[in-house]
């Protein structure tokens, strides 16, 4: 039966969604890079989260202040080494990199925490929901959903209101031209990478405090990070929230009807948008 | 000593080299311009001492320092700022943020603010909140010329600032240069309006296929001399 | 016409006609080999044979195409699906169904490109791999042919295949022998096929507009190269042979599941890996990378998880350092082209061919 209640689940689980996306659409934005590691850092800060709780006794909400600027740093580095070195006019050599990146933060991960699957515990919260009226709602999902409208919030203030969201902006229309205005374009995406690990950071709170995680279930997250990202239209931090609840709803929904067809669902809302409308709901970026 | 000089300033994009020993020098305060054919590598000398083009570090000097070898961004941040060539305004941003975005990597305090440059250019006090690319030519090379400004520079190299532009936008904009100047900023103009150019600066060189064939002061160069310089052999 | 100075456009160079030969000669030792060699050497044989026809595939679509795909398991999960239906439900011989592998994934094709064509550049490449998450999931519905846990060809279907009998004779061998045998003889011949008809494509009209493109694509377009029909084109043929190496590798294997099928690791990371090591953008890469990619996997196998890291290391950092691949270093060195399509203008004097 689909009802109210797997609506609303489905739109809370698109904040979900959205927290993936964010840090893809992101650095997308400024760098037109695209980065198959995505789902598998989200993953490994979910690990760094999970060594931080056990390893600190911490909970994971304080974890995160712990796990987010280390991931900040991963992300720092590893655009200031490795990614700076094949940005370019070419896409094959960032494609095949952040995919060669994909394979071993999965086997690397492995190796260091099996494939066992692991869960980050929250307590009490866990379990906690409150009666919006139409249905009861888990806290979790509902701070979740607000986490992704919070964090949407942060970068368009990020974007539109400070001197580093106007150097983002700048070096995204013209790396050339920004470096004379003493902008440095590699560390301006050092810099554009390490903010999209803090998201990172916080999806992967969500992610693990939601359900249970492994090694192989990164690439999964980056699938659905980037429907989102298509659906919302490429550059619209909006529309990608849009989109993760459309893929959220289509899941929930295809879950109601049989539990076989969650994934599949959500697989095809997002060749339906693409089928209607190829640059997605709300277009603004021209890639 | 000259503020700003280059020396034997080579340049080269894979096999074709673009130029040929370039030797000039700018002093404090003064204004020089650069004029030459199309492609006669004045475009090349500019962005060679912005930057834009690295060289050997001691083809370009600035306060007896070799920066040749420097990436723009600390170019800029020494106090050279450039007008580059086709101004090049940021679309993503406005008019305003275009000029905020000027001051970037040098923040030292002078004379231009964004309420001086509104005050140069007063039109763009209006338009301040539009895309700087909804404006027309000559109010997006007053955009570009303010943002330069605007890391106070103490020396501003104008990449043809008058292309592609009406007459009377061109005089409204050089109208802007002795105010330039009273900032304590040196100029460099680059020009192909040998006319334009010959009334601002207070030395020329002319460059053609990649060398100075012609340098001196606008009172002493004959127009046949620039003739011959801007063109090659007696023609 | 002794002392008349003649021109001649060849693509030929001498090492490419001494690499003609050594082919040659290569394949006539890879017909007759399974005559002497070991079981276990022709299982190396196939596995090496099969990747390199897949390795050379997605090059054709990434290295001269620019179409940078992660979805090519879904034509090799969809070719095999498409055998083991037809030969389950229906008892056809698998030999000639494996015709049916490239047929779907053909099929499989065009809806694929019709939706991932509308995604560009980077995007295009995950586009790729939610249509094979799609066909998974799609196929791991259908309970025919086992579900999400899969199933067996019949242990008949495969003994009974055209051949196997006559090959049993010929060499005195069991059934189980005689299928690795035919299977081998299949995949030799699908990479002959291959590694030739990318060439000769790549000779063509069609298949030099597709270098122009990868070139310079805005000059390409102003000579009228008509880069969407190249696109498509490319991506069928690609789609085509995945599909048919897929059917075959899981023929060999008798049992498939969604999982294995459709693995992103076994069809499209080792494949990606295979070209890259060995040199993208050349047909010799490939070729290369393949056996690269065999001494690893039998020395490093082992170590599991270490092995794929390793791999993946090894795969970015010859994209930081060495992006041409270690052919691309040995080409640079020795100006060596194997398969050369670069037309060279041939002045000399006149001479009877």
């Amino acid at each position: 039966m689909i009802g109210a209640d797997t609506i609303i689940q489905g739109v809370l689980l698109g904040g979900l969604y959205a927290l993936f996306a964010a840090g893809l659409s992101l650095v997308f934005g400024i760098m037109r890079l695209v980065n198959l590691a995505h789902g598998d850092l989200i993953v490994l800060a979910a690990y760094l989260l999970l060594v931080v709780t056990t390893a600190l006794g911490l909970g994971p909400f304080v974890a995160l202040l712990v796990a987010a600027p280390a991931m900040f740093v991963i992300g720092w580095t590893l655009q200031r080494v490795v990614l700076n070195r094949v940005l370019g006019p070419d896409i094959l050599p960032p494609l095949l990199v952040t995919f060669g990146l994909s394979v071993v933060l999965q086997n690397a991960l492995l190796e260091g925490f099996t494939n066992d699957s692991r869960r980050l515990r929250a307590g009490p919260l866990e379990t906690a929901s409150v009666d919006l009226g139409v249905a009861m709602v888990g806290v979790m999902p509902l701070m979740t959903f607000a986490s992704a409208v919070a964090v949407i919030l942060a970068l368009q203030w990020l974007f539109y209101r400070t001197e580093l969201g106007r150097a983002f902006r700048a070096t995204s229309d013209d790396p050339v031209t920004a470096s004379l205005m003493g902008v440095k374009p590699a560390s301006i995406f050092a810099t554009a990478t390490g903010i999209a690990m803090l998201v990172v950071t916080i999806a992967a709170l969500f992610l693990g405090t939601r359900a249970n995680f492994d090694p192989t279930i990164g690439p999964a997250r980056l699938i659905y990070a980037f429907q989102a990202v298509i659906i919302g239209g490429l550059g619209s931090l909006w529309g990608t929230l849009a989109g993760g609840v459309i893929i959220g709803v289509a899941q929930t929904v295809g879950a109601a009807i049989n539990p076989e067809w969650q994934i599949l669902a959500g697989h095809i809302a997002f060749l339906a948008v693409l089928l209607i409308r190829p640059r997605g709901l709300f277009p603004r970026a021209v890639d | 000593m000259a503020q700003l000089e280059t020396r034997g300033l080579t340049a080269r994009y894979g096999d074709f080299q673009a130029l040929f020993g370039i030797d000039l020098t700018l002093d404090e305060g003064e204004t020089i311009a650069i004029i030459g054919a199309n492609g006669a590598g004045k475009t090349t000398l500019l962005r060679s001492i912005a930057g834009v083009l690295r060289q050997d570090p001691g083809m370009v000097r600035f306060d007896g320092q070799d920066i040749g070898h420097l990436p723009a961004d600390e170019i800029m941040a020494r106090g050279i700022a450039m007008v580059p060539e086709g101004r090049k305004l940021f679309p993503s941003l406005s008019v305003e943020e275009n000029l905020l975005i000027g001051a970037y990597g040098r923040k030292v305090g002078g004379a231009w603010t964004p309420d001086a440059i509104y005050d140069l250019f007063p039109i763009l006090k209006e338009r301040r909140n539009n895309p700087g690319t909804a404006l027309s030519g000559g109010q997006q090379q007053m955009v570009a010329i303010g943002r330069a400004l605007m890391s106070n520079p103490r020396v501003l190299l104008c990449d043809e600032i008058s292309l592609g532009l009406a007459p009377v936008v061109i005089r409204d904009i050089y109208a802007a240069l002795p105010r330039i100047r009273e900032s304590g900023a040196s100029v460099v103009v680059v020009e192909q309006d040998i006319g334009t150019a010959l009334k601002v600066a207070g030395r020329v060189y002319c460059i053609m296929e990649g060398r100075v064939t012609l340098e001196g002061t606008p009172d002493t160069v004959s127009r046949d001399d620039i003739h011959r310089a801007y063109f090659g052999a007696a023609a | 016409m002794s002392d008349v100075t003649t021109y001649s456009v060849t693509t030929r160079t001498r090492a490419s006609v001494v690499a003609g030969l050594i082919a040659l000669a290569l394949a006539v030792v890879a017909v007759v080999l399974p005559a002497f060699a070991s079981r276990a050497l022709i299982q190396d044989l196939f596995f090496i044979l099969t990747m390199l026809s897949l390795a050379q595939y997605w090059n054709l679509l990434a290295g001269y195409g620019g179409l940078v795909s992660v979805g090519q398991q879904a034509f090799v999960g969809f070719g095999a699906y498409m055998l083991f239906g037809p030969v389950i439900l229906w008892g056809l011989n698998p030999v000639p169904a494996l015709l049916l592998s490239g047929v779907f994934a053909l099929l499989l094709a065009l809806p694929t490109a019709f939706f991932a064509f509308r995604l560009h550049g980077a995007y295009f490449a995950i586009g790729t791999w939610v249509v094979a998450e799609v066909v998974r999931l799609s196929v791991a519905m259908w309970k025919d042919v086992g579900g999400g846990t899969g199933t067996s060809l019949p242990r008949e279907a495969r003994s009974e295949m055209w051949g196997v009998p006559q090959i049993e004779a010929m060499f005195d061998v069991r059934t189980s022998a005689a299928q690795d045998i035919l299977a081998y003889w299949i995949a030799l011949a699908v990479a002959v096929a291959t590694i030739g008809g990318i060439y000769a494509f790549l000779r063509t009209k069609r298949g030099l507009s597709l270098a122009a493109l990868r070139d310079n694509a805005e000059a390409a377009r102003s000579v009228g190269v008509d880069a969407a029909r190249i696109k498509w084109t490319v991506f069928l043929i690609a789609a085509f042979g995945t599909g048919i190496v897929g059917g075959l590798i899981f023929l060999q294997n008798g049992r498939i599941s969604p999982d294995s099928a459709f693995s992103v690791i076994d069809w499209t990371a080792f494949v990606i890996f295979i070209v890259v090591i060995g040199g993208i953008g050349t047909i010799e890469g490939p070729i290369l990378g393949v056996l690269v990619f065999f001494f690893l996997q039998t020395f490093l196998a082992d170590f599991g998880s270490w092995y794929l890291l390793t791999l993946g290391a090894l795969g970015i950092a010859i994209m930081l350092f060495a992006p041409r691949g270690l052919w691309g270093l040995i080409s640079e060195k020795t100006g060596l082209h194997l398969f050369p399509i670069q037309r060279r203008l041939v002045i000399g004097p006149g001479r009877d061919r």
